[in-house]
């Protein structure tokens, strides 16, 4: 502070006006501003010009094709896990979609394995239990604080030095665990709950329209009706019942140890395994450090305001402390989120077929490495934006609304 | 404030342009003027490329990188390894910053006609081999009749297996699995029968993988092809020539005998053929661009190709590959090194 | 009940650790076949390969010089912690010893057996990234960061530009942009270091974060400030260089420093395009066919140290935050 207070007393003489001349257009603010940023947008433009003829030059040079026309070609290669059937025969474009969904997939259920195992740890920092808040703390203290690449080779090799399918792990022959990942059952493919899963998500809406229409009414009349209880029985009873009237659908196939692997119910590889907890365990440590703060945010002044008309203590929680912690948890969690998702692109260190490990693979067999990085940029950049546009419309609707 | 970091900046960027890294003219005028020899190595690769435990580029890669450092600078340690990954390798050659790809790629048309560089002398022949347990007896692929045998899918050993087999007039059980470390493991453990991937796979996993390494032998033969050698840019036909003749530079003395313990006895020797290898007789090293002595160097500083094969893949390493395909023809292999005329 | 459901988890869990890390592991051997016959850990793995896995390619004779920037860095770092020394210079002292250091791996100087940067690796190599993200990336923070702010429309369009991008894609993928197509982008001839394209890389993804965090703190400032340092004549970079951003950084430290963490964090993703760092290091050390079956207890150990680096970092940053919430003055 005190080299402020010394440049104070020096001070600067104030600007005069001199007539109009060359050094006076550049006294004038406006020219100024303008010529500055004339010369940085100049100075860019240049510079991707140069850029890019030297990348025409070099190209045509060495006889190398450009566009992005290749995408229709055949890729030549496989993918360890294609939920879309992908095959070598298909087209490069096949390729980056099927990669795009693994990438999405170890994305969703990273979010979802995260959440539920940050919001637990978050809870039980607070928790008076001194044993319980120690080992979450020494948790996220251990997990926050190494980086996740190696976290993640860490549970590849731990995954991959299990024992052989034989000798697998399993849950009273259920589920196994083996070098080979983890294999558990599945509900044998039915028609039934393709419309049990309908009949939930409608209730659901349903279930929402009903609050709605009891808060205004509250709002109108004064009088307050116990939805809560309807609506529990409602999400759990329409889907039930559509599974019942189906024909009540309960077989399981169940994996079974056949010849060399197993076969029936679903297998999660090796590197989606590793992929997955890595992403979850080290982003879990984040979002219970932000559950931690969002809950400690909300000051008991608020909570004693609350008892003191009488809300009741489900009440206090829905509508006091629920609505502030969450404003405060959201935008840090979003950007978790942002953050789990390009980070699944460390896939490539251990082999998971997620989309910049695919895309490696075809610049390799394609040989347009220009056209094969703009496409994983942009497909990267428009994941990134949609989360981010959700995010953004959300926090409009749980701003604080001055009324 | 701005100005010390502008000036740091520029100062960086002024540093990293310095001379120093390998340009795309004429290679040989560059290497010597830089003093070295540039490499792009995988150094992921037991044998080929990696790191002992003091940290020193071991392999056969490597070995042929410090051949050509020898041929063309004199000193087999005037070399710099740059670090390349699968999808980086062919880019570095491509813009310059290596003078040459070692890196165990292997020789296909698409890659030769598409990517703007050219393969030259291939010093590695893989091929595809079937392991068996010692205690099934079998001496040959033909006792392999009913077998149980472990393949990846939508690989080269998938078509091999069939193929063998149904030459043989010989009934199998394939079992395809996915990753090709769960394929060693089930192997290992005692799933299958018979184990068919590369050569240099199937040695590499009997070493990692095997819980007695002893109890497992390669039977002969290799089927399938997957040649790899060095890799430099096209447009550069001197430096092109130099890097294939120093491999076989490597392949001739290892026909004629010569090692890199008795090479200097060799110089007195009689045989006209050796006598151009070594500079003894002829201009062979003037018309590559480098003096006389250049194959004399390779063979003193890095040995023959067989003593580079043994030390890396062979008896000597833990990899114990047999020859195979990579013998000299004369002895049944396929390294056939052009005459040094 | 949850306590002793943690209890009989723990009791489950640490006697099999102890005895595999402690009573039935191999702590020194020069032959791993010592290793598999034992039914514990293989420590060994790391008295047999620490000097790769803490110094990569880095010549075996020299590696007292890695040892010695290793110190320098450490000793500076641990002398930035104490608030005394924090100024304008503090960072003209890193920036110079960012420079020592990088002379003293370099060599060719002073008698020192020169070393290329293609020779680099290791715990020196990891400490000089993170050292030189932080240090080149915070000034082209801080440079965002205003330009984001600024009135001129095409500076600010820019900055918002460069940050955005960088913000929503992976880190990877711009080290990867970085190491593939920037000597794309020179001329015939012209190439970049190898190492400095990966340094570029984390600069900008750095630089692109922490801009964020010194925005928020830009805007934390009372407008009063801004005008008042307006009002007494100060031009811009002397308003902004004297007046907001000493205020706005002290505001904004305990995020910066968390952001600072990660860069250290981050130094791992160098491995993935090719340079030895200590995780691309262990990576290829274990490549040996004798050892490579001990990967577990070599990656435990560059775990811990990477926890070590961190862990010290975060609580070193929970302090600040206590006592920038406390209300003592810095």
């Amino acid at each position: 502070m005190r080299q402020t207070t010394a440049s104070l007393s020096r001070g600067r003489p104030p600007p005069k006006r001199p007539p109009i001349n060359l050094q006076g257009l550049w006294h004038n603010v406006g020219f100024r501003n303008f010529a500055y940023q004339l010369l940085v947008v100049g100075t860019i433009i240049g510079l991707a010009v140069f850029m890019v003829t030297n990348v025409q030059d070099a190209l045509s040079k060495r006889g190398i094709s450009t566009g992005f026309g290749f995408l229709f070609e055949e890729a030549g290669f496989d993918i360890g896990e294609a939920l879309t059937g992908f095959e070598s025969t298909d087209t490069f474009l096949l390729a980056y979609g099927t990669a795009v969904l693994n990438t999405l997939k170890v994305s969703v259920l990273g979010v979802v394995f995260a959440t539920a195992l940050g919001v637990i740890l978050g809870i039980a920092r607070l928790s008076s239990n001194v044993l319980i808040s120690k080992l979450s703390s020494t948790y996220v203290e251990l997990f926050r604080n190494t980086p996740l690449l190696v976290q993640v080779i860490f549970w590849y090799t731990i995954i991959t030095k299990m024992p052989h399918p034989k000798q697998a792990w399993s849950l009273s022959d259920w589920a196994f665990l083996s070098n080979r990942g983890l294999n558990v059952p599945w509900p044998a493919a039915n028609p039934v709950y393709f419309w049990t899963a309908l009949a939930f998500a409608l209730a659901c809406l349903s279930a929402i329209l009903i609050v709605r229409w009891a808060d205004a009414r509250r709002r109108r009349t004064g009088h307050k009706i116990p939805v809560l209880w309807w609506n529990i029985v409602l999400v759990l009873a329409a889907p039930f019942l559509v599974w019942w009237f189906g024909g009540a659908p309960s077989e399981l196939v169940i994996p079974k140890f056949k010849g060399f692997n197993f076969v029936g119910g679903v297998s999660l590889s090796p590197e989606f395994l590793a992929l997955l907890l890595g992403l979850s365990l080290y982003i879990a440590a984040f979002i219970a450090e932000i559950v931690r703060s969002g809950i400690q945010s909300v000051s008991r002044g608020q909570i004693e305001a609350a008892h003191a008309v009488c809300l009741s203590p489900g009440d206090t929680y829905r509508k006091v402390i629920l609505p502030q912690a969450l404003r405060v948890i959201i935008p840090p969690a979003a950007a978790q989120y942002v953050s789990l998702v390009k980070n699944s692109s460390l896939g490539v260190a251990i082999g998971y077929p997620e989309l910049f490990n695919i895309n490696n693979t075809i610049i390799t067999l394609s040989g347009h490495t220009l056209e094969a990085i703009g496409m994983m940029m942009a497909i990267y950049l428009s994941i990134s934006f949609t989360i981010a546009a959700i995010m953004n419309l959300y926090n409009r609707a749980v701003q604080i609304k001055e009324r | 404030m701005k100005r010390v970091v502008i000036g740091a900046a520029m100062a960086a960027i002024l540093a990293g342009l310095a001379p120093g890294d390998a340009t795309a003219g004429p290679t040989i005028d560059a290497i010597k003027k830089r003093g070295t020899v540039i490499c792009g190595a995988n150094g992921n690769r037991a044998g080929f490329s990696s790191l002992n435990s003091k940290g020193e580029w071991i392999g056969m890669d490597v070995d042929t990188c410090k051949a050509i450092a020898a041929a063309v600078l004199g000193d087999k340690n005037k070399v710099q390894f740059i670090k390349t990954t699968s999808s980086t390798r062919f880019t570095a050659l491509q813009t310059g910053e290596i003078d040459v790809l070692t890196r165990n790629t292997t020789w296909t048309l698409s890659r030769d006609a598409k990517l703007g560089i050219d393969f030259v002398a291939p010093t590695f022949y893989d091929g595809q081999g079937f392991m068996v347990n010692k205690s099934t007896g079998a001496k040959s692929v033909k006792d392999l009749g009913g077998a149980t045998v472990c393949v990846l899918p939508g690989t080269t050993s998938e078509k091999v297996v069939a193929d063998v087999f149904r030459e043989n007039g010989l009934k199998y059980i394939p079992v395809v699995i996915e990753s090709k470390k769960e394929l060693n493991t089930a192997f290992f453990g005692g799933r299958c029968d018979v184990h068919v991937q590369s050569t240099s796979g199937l040695s590499a996993a009997r070493a990692t993988v095997a819980p007695n390494p002893e109890d497992f032998v390669l039977l002969p033969g290799i089927y399938g092809k997957d040649p790899m050698g060095p890799v430099v840019r096209q447009g550069d036909a001197q430096w092109r020539d130099i890097v294939a003749w120093s491999v076989y530079a490597m392949m001739t003395a290892e026909e004629l005998g010569v090692t890199s313990v008795n090479v200097d006895e060799k110089m007195k020797s009689k045989d006209a053929e050796t006598q151009r290898l070594l500079g003894v007789k002829g201009k062979l090293g003037a018309t590559l661009g480098l003096d006389n002595d250049w194959a004399y160097r390779i063979i003193k500083q890095i040995g023959n190709y067989g003593e580079v094969f043994e030390r890396n893949l062979g008896a000597d390493s833990p990899l114990k590959l047999a020859r195979g395909l990579n013998n000299i023809w004369t002895k049944g292999g396929l390294l056939y090194s052009p005459p040094f005329k | 009940m949850l306590t002793l459901l943690a209890m009989w988890a723990l009791f489950v869990t640490i006697p099999d650790f102890i005895s595999w890390a402690f009573i039935n592991a191999v702590w020194q051997t020069d032959d791993s076949k010592d290793c598999q016959v034992a039914a514990g850990a293989c420590w060994a793995v790391i008295t047999e390969k620490h000097r790769v896995m803490l110094f990569g390619t880095f010549p075996y004779d020299e590696h007292w010089r890695g040892v010695l920037a290793i110190a320098i860095i450490i000793i500076l770092a641990v002398i930035s912690g104490f608030k005394r020394f924090w100024s304008y210079r503090l960072f003209l002292v890193w920036l110079v010893a960012t420079a020592l250091v990088f002379l003293l791996l370099l060599g060719g100087v002073f008698g020192l057996k020169p070393i290329g940067t293609y020779q680099w690796g290791g715990l020196p190599l990891t400490l000089l990234l993170f050292v030189g993200t932080v240090v080149g990336g915070m000034p082209l923070a801080v440079l965002l960061a205003l330009g984001r702010r600024s009135s001129l429309p095409a500076i600010k369009a820019l900055c918002i530009g460069f940050i955005e991008i960088i913000r929503g894609v992976p880190l990877i993928t711009v080290l990867f942009m970085a190491s593939l197509m920037f000597p794309l982008f020179m001329p015939e001839g012209v190439t970049i270091n190898k190492l400095l394209r990966a340094e570029i890389g984390m600069i900008m993804f750095f630089a692109a974060y922490a801009a964020e965090i010194v925005r928020g703190g830009l805007q934390a400032i009372s407008l009063g400030q801004y005008e008042a340092a307006e009002a007494i004549g100060l031009s811009y970079w002397q308003k902004t260089n004297r007046i907001i951003l000493p205020q706005a950084l002290r505001i904004v430290l305990p995020a910066l420093m968390s952001d600072v963490i990660r860069a250290f964090k981050n130094t791992t993703f160098v491995s993935i395009i090719g340079l030895f760092d200590v995780l691309g290091a262990t990576a290829t050390a274990l490549e040996d066919l004798l050892w490579v079956r001990y990967a577990l207890e070599a990656y435990i150990f560059i775990f811990i140290l990477y926890f070590v680096f961190c862990f010290s970092m975060s609580k070193y940053s929970a302090h600040l935050e206590r006592d920038l919430s406390e209300g003592r003055n810095l």
